[in-house]
């Protein structure tokens, strides 16, 4: 049987793969809408969603960290695999560096972080409107560069499963059956 | 008189307005609005913000020696609103919030200063925004000093009791109904 990667890293690859499609849909969509209380609460709602995602790939990083993954197929070349690699951390390091990024633009922007309304985050910038504007479009940025990535993440697993018909696709799939 | 005498009949008069207390000698009657701030801060799905009051004036007068002859009269234009953001600048100003093109002004008129105690006192009086008037009253910490004294205090209202968010605007799911006033008043003394 092919190696597959363990459960918890299925299930917490799909929930983030979600919630990050969910939360970057809702960031495009909010963020050009007039000032009104379903704007606000779409905010919150956004920034309610990024720090639950800073925290579940962080406990993902941790998982990463002390659990083999499968190896990839000798049929790749090195330099592809090299690249596959520094594409993965790089994902990794974007997942952490995007919600930072918002977390520090809402408060240059004056607007504390609560998570549900609840858990006040702290504010690790004083109030500044031109730290967060730039902060909005470092934010934007490396938004739009985590989709440029996706969309080569996402082309990739296709292709080996289609093309190359191995098994990186399917060993990162749930899978429904005992077999 | 003499010029000996017309010295010692002033220093005569100079000690007996001291004994009877230098504190009772300043009557306060003018705001620095340069060095005071009003404030407010409210409430928006859980986060706590600041806003400012840019612009206000007021009349006042308060006697140490009888604190509870004091009065003011304080003024707050709404345009000069700053509620942490350029967009809700705009937005406050509209007629589901101040309405500030038809009220442009917000104001409170005390009718009973209360002595808590040390230097505390219970302010009452009406507060009038966006043609509503309902009566208010909370509590003022005085702090002597030469020449200028502080009054601090924190007034607590609810919008929907003046209209102020209707519309969308009117649930407090989002925009909390409790709104605190913060104040830091400078006064200085009365002019002679």
């Amino acid at each position: 049987m092919e190696p597959r990667y363990t459960p918890t890293a299925i299930t917490l690859h799909w929930l983030i793969a979600l919630g990050i499609t969910g939360a970057f849909g809702l960031g495009v969509y909010m963020h050009e809408l007039p000032l009104s209380p379903t704007k606000l609460q779409l905010y919150s709602w956004h920034k309610w969603a990024g720090v639950t995602l800073f925290l579940l790939i962080l406990f993902r990083l941790g998982w990463r960290l002390t659990h083999p993954v499968p190896t990839l197929p000798g049929t790749m070349s090195p330099a592809l695999r090299l690249a596959a690699g520094a594409a993965h951390w790089v994902l990794y390091a974007l997942m952490l560096a995007i919600p930072l990024s918002g977390w520090l633009m809402s408060s240059a922007k004056g607007f504390q972080t609560v998570w549900f309304g609840l858990v006040p985050l702290p504010d690790l910038l004083a109030k500044d409107a031109a730290l967060g504007d730039t902060l909005k479009d470092v934010h934007e940025a490396l938004n739009f560069t985590l989709l440029g990535l996706v969309v080569l993440h996402t082309a990739a697993a296709l292709k080996h499963h289609f093309i190359d018909r191995d098994s990186v696709l399917t060993r990162m799939l749930p899978r429904f059956r005992k077999s | 008189m003499t010029h000996t005498a017309l010295t010692r009949s002033t220093l005569a008069a100079a000690l007996a307005l001291g004994l009877a207390g230098p504190a009772q000698a300043i009557e306060y009657g003018t705001l620095d609005t340069t060095a005071s701030k009003v404030g407010f801060r409210y409430t928006q799905m859980g986060v706590t913000l600041d806003g400012q009051f840019k612009q206000f004036s007021a009349q006042l007068r308060f006697d140490p020696a009888r604190p509870e002859a004091a009065s003011t009269t304080f003024e707050v234009p709404l345009a000069g609103i700053d509620t942490g953001s350029p967009e809700g600048d705009d937005e406050v100003k509209a007629k589901t919030w101040f309405d500030t093109a038809n009220h442009p002004v917000a104001r409170f008129v005390s009718s009973a200063v209360k002595p808590l105690g040390g230097n505390r006192f219970e302010v009452t009086g009406e507060l009038s925004i966006k043609g509503k008037t309902r009566p208010v009253s909370f509590p003022v910490t005085y702090t002597p000093g030469a020449p200028t004294a502080t009054f601090e205090g924190a007034l607590p209202l609810r919008r929907g009791d003046f209209a102020i968010g209707e519309g969308d605007w009117a649930s407090f799911d989002i925009v909390a109904n409790n709104v605190v006033v913060v104040f830091h008043l400078i006064a200085k003394p009365l002019a002679q």
